[in-house]
């Protein structure tokens, strides 16, 4: 398959084909720009999972006594606005998106490998602004930055918070627009819309979402930050400006975005459930159209945020139903998932563990989302902790357990190298109990009616102990978030050579090397086979790691 | 029965029980539905784990299924969402004869001020049994008004009146949060709702000379020459304002609108915005010259207008008796 | 392993300088540079969209007011500058025609002429600013505005009514945001067809090769779109009293 090699004899790589740092940050290659990524959404990831334990270390106790009331302000909103933008969005699309696009349709990269680059530079920009805007004394707005608060009575560093989501939000449009080039235009002969995995689907749908969604929340920032350097009014109700009118600029975009996260990870926990199983996927037109669907729907329901915020009573009515038709693709995912498995011959490395994961948990994320929609019960537990529980459900028990996922799924490829199978069972499970004693207890929190971001409890101490123990599951999270750090790390060094195929997948990226030649294939692939085609792969998932 | 689960807030108002009522409704259903998911997963990966000489079953799909499997799902939260929006539309549309309390939201507190005139901060007695409509405004930022016990949530927005009611059921004293953040001492502006037996609740009432907000209002109506243009018993260069609360009024512009509360604030503080037919756009914007609180009287007593004499300043007030 | 093969296929040969090394063929590049460019443009009308919602929300909210305010412009100018765009939207076709065509001369022209009717939009355009600046209608702390309502000019003076200033400034903040963004792009533009000139004159674009041509005319032409819905909502509105 490969045979090009480097001077030492070794196999050409795109990891060894150049060295040095300029061969990195001026790369335009498609698998190394993911891994340029794999370093920024980490990094983010620990200062956003860092400000998230100094919140929960607050609330182990009902009094503010940790840190100030506008200290802790700023910790809630930048955890927010860090983990959004800087490591949700981006995860899955930028790092495993951008690694196994081009590979899984036969490509041999991205349709714009330069403008790659650039929506890194970008990320890495807003990155910058970030970082400047946490240590220029943080921004206490909320990662929603609601007028008029946001925009007449802060003193914090509004404007740079907000040029760093519009600077990071055009990586996003960009990442998007590369895909839907390249899978439109990119294909390998025989690669038609119905054999693409259905990775590539999701990848699709979500993009379709970054391009269209993402320039709407750009405008909104842009004008908050206008309206907060000139003192206009546009927002402004003594200036005769609307409050909902932000909000609603704001949601249009930022319900979708929670499409964004999800799908890619939906699209992940497809691949492993069909490998793990031995089997094709179940429903695979279901599968598709189900995300497109997902995606669509998804831009019609954003003031399902705003039921109680002034919308008509007919707006909310519209808008409460059209919620309820989003949920119906999502439903449809699980229970193709779970027919997959059915009469499959099923094995429980780590990977499939972290879809076991996934599919109970945004079962339940998803569930809670029913409430949420649910007009009366809306009105009680909108605001409070309940819509936190549910979407750390759907983020971290959904996009973050399926990233974890795919990253030891494709771990061999990415590197080259296997992780130690033990450790990962050990943090996959870590992982998972610690994140229930997290959050279960935040949706009992809500529906008794705790706010959210509220520093301080000491008139309602009832609801210390539900706090203790998610503040308990949290550092528990923690550990089971930092072991993969460790291990993965120590695999790059230590760890045992990855054959080209090391779960005997079926899929584009399974027949070349691990890892990967600089131009993927030697020879533009010519695809005769369906996607999953596990009736033709012989042999089951190896058993030794 | 709920009141003995651990953790289930207590229920105050009609509003709570209905809430509970669709959340179990919910509740039940969300555990079925994860139950069987679970069990099914977890039975999956048992049974048809990896074993020798049994390979996978390769199934394309079902469309008979995938159909199933929209439907029942879709049918169960059409249901979901009927019974919701049902009660969403009760808690949108206040009762007719509601007892009314003006309350100003700002940072970073909660003012409270009854018909009778009793002003409140960070707190609001209220009568048990009895209707009451808040009517809420911000000074400053979005704030949100919420009382976990009555299972109710209203936003306050600067320069308009958002509107909440309840119909409290039971005596005690409940927490009232601010749900929006708002700035430093969001998580501070806190108080209580005080539901009180009648009779303790007029005891309260009845102590203090206060002036009813009507009154208030009728005194800042004259003070700041309002009734030279709004005559009540001639035309005079502004319209009529007796029994104007509640009824349609026709626009300059062919359209025409109920006077409700947000109307008659906003023809004070920006009434070039809607013009009634036949006048002329001749009045002076009051706004930043008076307080919301001083709003508030005058809408009050706008309001109080051409309503019949028993209740002009008890109909709106709570002390009256049970409706 | 898997016993399914993974077949070879003819890849062009590269001998098209032009042809980037991941795509197959030039059709395919062309085609992929040619979608990238239209779904930028659709980010970009997502984008404008914000601006031109919140414009819409406040006319109908502030129908008069923002009547008054619209007055202010001046029409002569603003149709001056419609016109403009409309031709450097031709010479922008032009340019491409050429390109296709291979005449590297003309194709310098036209893009240069193009350059030059942007570079003259753009200076009304500050013109309009500058004149705006000086009668304090600049949104901010010196903004200051006391006109009539359209239409009140015939009416005796007591009986005239005057625009609510924070509704006009309204205005003025979105007729800024949106025309100051148009006039962002129109500047990138200039910038895009400056190089695009640069290239062109030292040759590289040939019929077999203009697809930067061809997308920045998309660019430009989505630019002058974007106008041609501005001109009417920001200068034209109200005008009949």
């Amino acid at each position: 398959m490969a045979t090009a090699v480097i001077e030492t004899g070794e196999r050409e790589t795109y990891l060894n084909r150049e060295y040095g740092i300029k061969s990195w940050l001026l790369t335009v290659d498609h698998k190394r720009i993911a891994l340029l990524y794999l370093i920024g959404v980490t990094f983010f990831f620990f200062v956003g999972g860092f400000f998230a334990l100094l919140v929960r270390l607050e609330l182990l106790t009902p009094a503010g006594d940790l840190v100030q009331a506008d200290t802790y302000n700023k910790l809630f909103t930048m955890h927010g606005q860090v983990m959004v933008f800087f490591f949700l969005i981006p995860v899955i699309p930028a790092v495993l998106g951008n690694f196994l696009i081009p590979i899984m349709i036969g490509a041999k990269d991205l349709a714009f490998p330069r403008i790659n680059l650039l929506s890194w530079y970008l990320y890495v920009i807003g990155g910058c602004l970030m970082a400047y805007t946490i240590l220029a004394g943080g921004v206490d707005t909320g990662w929603t930055f609601y007028t008029p608060l946001s925009t007449e009575f802060l003193k914090t560093n509004v404007i740079t918070a907000a040029l760093a989501v519009f600077v990071s939000g055009f990586s996003s449009i960009f990442t998007g627009l590369n895909f839907i080039v390249t899978i439109h235009r990119m294909r390998a002969p025989g690669m038609t819309w119905n054999r693409l995995p259905l990775f590539v689907w999701a990848h699709y749908a979500t993009s379709i979402i970054q391009v269209l969604g993402t320039p709407v929340v750009a405008i909104a920032i842009v004008l908050v930050a206008l309206e907060r350097l000139f003192h206009l009014g546009i927002f402004n109700p003594a200036l005769g400006g609307d409050p909902l009118l932000f909000q609603h600029l704001f949601w249009f975009y930022s319900h979708p975005a929670v499409y964004i996260m999800i799908l890619p990870g939906m699209g992940i926990v497809s691949e492993i459930v069909c490998c793990f199983s031995r089997k094709r996927v179940f429903g695979y037109q279901a599968m598709a159209m189900a995300v497109l669907g997902i995606a669509v729907v998804g831009f019609l329901v954003w003031a399902h945020h705003m039921f109680v915020a002034g919308i008509s009573l007919y707006a909310a009515l519209i808008f409460s139903l059209l919620s309820y038709f989003v949920a119906v693709p999502s439903a449809i995912k699980v229970f193709n998932w779970t027919a997959t498995m059915y009469k499959g011959s099923i094995t429980y490395q780590t990977p499939m563990i972290y879809a076991f994961g996934f599919i109970g948990l945004f079962t339940i994320g998803g569930l809670t989302g029913l409430f949420l929609a649910c007009l009366g019960v809306d009105v009680h537990v909108t605001d409070t902790y309940f819509v936190v529980a549910h979407f750390h459900y759907i983020m971290v028990g959904g996009t973050i357990m399926a990233y974890m996922g795919g990253m030891h799924f494709w771990w061999p490829k990415i590197s080259g190298k296997l992780y130690p199978e033990f450790w990962g069972k050990l943090s996959a499970m870590i992982v998972f109990i610690g994140f229930n004693l997290t959050f279960f207890p935040q949706f009992i929190l809500g529906y008794m009616g705790m706010p959210r971001r509220y520093w301080d409890y000491s008139k309602a101490p009832e609801y210390q102990i539900l706090n203790v123990l998610s503040t308990a599951g949290a550092s528990v999270l923690a550990v089971g978030y930092l072991m993969p750090m460790i291990y993965f790390l120590w695999s790059m060094r230590y760890g045992k050579p990855a054959p080209d195929n090391p779960w005997n997948a079926a899929g584009l990226e399974w027949m070349i090397p691990s890892p990967p030649s600089t131009f993927n294939f030697d020879e533009q692939p010519v695809v005769t086979w369906e996607a999953y085609n596990y009736d033709e792969i012989k042999g089951e998932v190896p058993v030794a790691q | 029965m709920l009141e003995n689960i651990p953790f289930w807030p207590v229920r105050a108002s009609t509003t709570a029980n209905n809430v509970d009522a669709v959340f179990i409704f919910l509740l039940v259903v969300s555990a079925l539905m994860t139950m069987s998911i679970f069990t099914m997963v977890i039975y999956f990966a048992v049974r048809y784990r990896r074993r020798a000489g049994r390979p996978a079953e390769q199934i394309a799909g079902s469309h008979a299924l995938e159909i199933t499997w929209s439907i029942i799902p879709f049918c169960v939260f059409m249901v979901f969402f009927g019974w919701g929006a049902i009660i969403y539309f009760q808690e949108r549309t206040p009762p007719q004869n509601a007892a009314e309390v003006y309350v100003v939201a700002k940072q970073w507190m909660w003012k409270a001020e009854h018909m009778e005139g009793q002003r409140e901060i960070n707190q609001l007695h209220v009568p048990v049994g009895r209707d009451v409509k808040v009517i809420m405004t911000s000074q400053d930022v979005i704030h949100s008004f919420f009382v976990p016990a009555f299972r109710i949530k209203q936003d306050v927005l600067p320069g308009r009146y958002t509107v909440a009611w309840f119909h409290a059921t039971k005596p005690g004293t409940y927490h009232l949060f601010c749900a929006e953040y708002c700035g430093t001492l969001h998580s501070g502006m806190i108080g209580w709702v005080v539901v009180m037996e009648p009779k303790d609740y007029e005891a309260w009432m009845g102590g203090g000379g206060n002036q009813p907000l009507a009154v208030t209002g009728e005194k800042l109506f004259t003070e700041l020459g309002c009734v030279t243009c709004h005559r009540s018993d001639t035309q005079g260069r502004g319209p009529n304002l007796v029994g104007v609360y509640g009824k349609p009024v026709m626009l300059e512009d062919g359209r025409t609108l109920t006077a409700d509360e947000n109307y008659i604030r906003e023809s004070i503080v920006d009434p070039g915005a809607k013009i009634v037919k036949g006048f002329k756009p001749v009045m002076p914007t009051f706004q930043g010259q008076i307080s919301d609180d001083q709003l508030n009287a005058l809408v009050a007593y706008v309001k109080s207008l051409g309503q019949p004499q028993s209740s002009q300043t008890a109909g709106k007030n709570m002390a009256a008796a049970t409706p | 392993m898997h016993n399914s093969s993974v077949a070879t296929a003819n890849i062009e040969a590269h001998d098209n300088p032009a042809l980037l090394h991941h795509f197959a063929t030039a059709e395919q590049q062309k085609d992929a540079a040619n979608l990238g460019m239209w779904l930028f443009l659709v980010t970009e009308v997502m984008f404008f969209g914000g601006m031109f919602c919140a414009y819409l929300v406040y006319r109908y909210k502030y129908f008069g007011d923002f009547g008054s305010a619209s007055q202010q412009l001046s029409i002569k100018l603003g149709a001056i500058n419609t016109g403009v765009l409309i031709c450097s939207s031709l010479t922008v076709v032009l340019a491409v025609r050429a390109a296709q065509l291979g005449k590297r001369t003309v194709l310098v022209f036209w893009l240069l002429a193009t350059i030059v009717l942007g570079l003259v939009f753009l200076g009304i355009k500050a013109d309009e600013y500058a004149e705006k600046f000086e009668k304090h209608h600049v949104p901010g702390p010196s903004f200051h505005y006391h006109e009539l309502l359209p239409g009140q000019a015939g009416l005796p003076s007591t009986d005239r009514r005057y625009a609510n200033p924070s509704h006009a400034e309204m205005y003025f903040s979105l007729y800024f945001a949106m025309t100051g963004m148009h006039a962002l792009h129109m500047i990138i533009g200039v910038g895009l067809f400056s190089f695009l000139t640069y290239f062109a004159w030292r040759g590289k674009y040939s019929p077999d090769y203009y697809t930067p041509i061809e997308n920045a005319g998309l660019y430009w032409h989505f630019v002058d779109i974007v106008w041609i819905y501005l001109f009417p909502l920001l200068y034209l509105i109200d005008r009949h009293r």
